[in-house]
């Protein structure tokens, strides 16, 4: 069990409540550089579709990693089977030394109290307001008190700059306001390891520029290992300390954003360039 | 995969998604508010479909019966040929299949938004258990409001008769009323009612799992909520058969 969270229906304690960002990061740090996520030989197909044939991959504690690649290869489906939504058909995948492939729905709460994900279309739930969209997972891992709850919803909407919409339903936020409502619930259990969907897919270039100075304040004040899926290069020159990319069912590339433009990987260096809208002739 | 294979498919996966919903419906605490926010969207807001169907039931049920009677002289029995007809089936069917299009149609529109914008992954990725938060409330909502509505309409469908057989065969209100009480037995209730408490479970249950298990957009929202409307439907009309051969044997 981490140590980021109360244990289960435990009220929090007011100072965990409002942590300092810094107790956070302290909390979030066990040993720097320890691999704390394991993708091992991974298989995955929908029917006769071959989404994964052996992907490895690892994830160190602290950092963040992209993970690029064409449309439809099989980003998001890496994210949703490390936290139990999708299972692989063959492998393991170790979170926290744990493989999270032979765990039950009981069993996977823990991990996914642990990891949490933002989802591409921020997935907020249409009945709820703001307020009750962020205190659903805090009354799911029995955060607190209402007066409690209410303060962390508080927190973390400031935390990314929408103070006050507290009341507000999904259908009256726009884009970049749901993802970013859509962010705030999924730091309000201030998780250890933020998995982000596509979080700039479809907004205009000023907000993708707001979300990513989000993403990585977060990873800077509080520590946090972060797992983004994007095509948007923005993104991943921003907030990258290494880049993995999907190609033939596998993990073809990883290293950081600079090796990847220099790479000897053709399709990688295309594809990083491309997204900087400086593609070579013969691939335009 | 072909018709059988795909029936016998859809069987086993309900039979997965009750066991589950049993399951969870028998682990405390309940989401008593859950329930009661089903309950309201399923049950108080059918109550005017349920009425208007079963009073026009009841009317057509006595004009028929008033007029067809008469050549064999048993016109009086026309109260007693419709209070048995309503309690025993069409009280249940009727408000079955109205309130099944109705209420079944939204529990699948609803969650199959849910899941193509992955809000049901969400629910699960936040902690919680769909199963526990979306199926559960309807599904024990829907077992208790159909049958509540079916003795609403076994009500006002026998009185929609009495007022039809006073103006067709004459008869004072108090005796329409008198030889209905007299012809409906409490087991002739409970074949009814009984009935209706499976059907709310096979429309909460079917348009759950439509809905959970649906793909392919706004498209496939629309697919989906025909497909429950359909299913529901011809599951109650052949259930019907099933249920009615069981009572009889139970209660004659």
């Amino acid at each position: 069990m981490s140590a980021s969270s109360p244990p289960p229906g435990a009220p929090a304690s007011p100072t965990s409540v409002v942590a300092e960002p810094e107790d956070v990061r302290r909390r979030h740090q066990g040993d720097p550089g320890e691999v704390i996520i394991s993708f091992r030989d991974v298989h995955k197909a929908f029917g006769d579709k071959v989404v994964y044939e052996g992907l490895s991959l690892d994830i160190r504690r602290g950092e963040t990693l992209t993970v690029i690649g064409g449309s439809g290869v099989g980003k998001s489906v890496c994210l949703k089977m490390l936290i139990g939504l999708l299972k692989p058909d063959r492998g393991e995948i170790l979170a926290f030394g744990q493989d999270v492939t032979q765990m039950d729905e009981a069993q996977l709460l823990g991990v996914r109290k642990r990891i949490a994900m933002l989802f591409q279309g921020a997935a907020l739930f249409d009945s709820m307001t703001v307020a009750e969209n962020i205190k659903y997972p805090l009354r799911e891992h029995g955060w607190g008190t209402e007066v409690e709850m209410d303060r962390r919803v508080e927190e973390v909407l400031e935390t990314v700059d929408l103070p006050g919409v507290q009341q507000l339903k999904p259908s009256e936020l726009s884009g970049g306001m749901k993802k970013r409502v859509g962010l705030a619930r999924t730091i309000a259990v201030e998780p250890e390891v933020i998995l982000y969907d596509e979080p700039t897919t479809g907004l205009d270039p000023v907000t993708i520029r707001r979300i990513n100075g989000l993403i990585l304040r977060l990873q800077q004040r509080l520590g946090v290992t972060s797992i983004c899926v994007t095509h948007d290069m923005d993104t991943v020159f921003t907030v990258t300390d290494r880049l993995a990319m999907v190609y033939e069912r596998h993990i073809a590339f990883t290293g950081t954003p600079e090796e990847a433009k220099h790479s000897d990987f053709r399709f990688l260096r295309e594809f990083v360039k491309g997204g900087m809208g400086t593609l070579d002739e013969d691939l335009t | 995969m072909s018709g059988p294979a795909t029936f016998f498919s859809a069987i086993g996966e309900l039979s997965i998604l009750t066991a589950r919903t049993i399951r969870e419906f028998l682990r405390p605490p309940w989401e008593l508010r859950l329930w009661v926010a089903q309950l309201d969207q399923g049950g108080v807001q059918s109550w005017s479909i349920t009425v208007l169907t079963a009073v026009f039931t009841g009317m057509v049920m006595a004009s028929q019966f008033a007029i067809g009677l008469e050549p064999f002289g048993a016109s009086l029995y026309t109260g007693k040929l419709v209070a048995l007809g309503i309690v025993r089936e069409l009280g249940p069917v009727l408000t079955a299949l109205l309130v099944g299009g109705r209420v079944g149609a939204g529990f699948t529109a609803e969650l199959g938004s849910m899941a193509v914008t992955e809000q049901i992954d969400a629910i699960r990725a936040l902690g919680a258990n769909p199963i526990r938060k979306l199926v559960v409330p309807r599904v024990v909502a829907m077992t208790i409001a159909l049958p509540l509505l079916t003795i609403l309409a076994d009500i006002v469908g026998c009185l929609g008769g009495v007022l039809i057989t006073m103006v067709e065969v004459g008869i004072t209100f108090r005796f329409g009323m008198e030889q209905m009480i007299e012809t409906v037995h409490v087991h002739d209730m409970l074949h009814g009612v009984g009935k209706s408490a499976f059907f709310g479970y096979f429309i909460a249950i079917i348009s759950c799992w439509v809905g959970m298990g649906t793909r392919g957009g706004t498209e496939g929202v629309g697919q989906a909520t025909t497909r429950t409307v359909v299913w529901t439907s011809i599951t109650i009309l052949v259930s019907d058969f099933f249920l009615t051969r069981i009572f009889l044997t139970l209660y004659g």
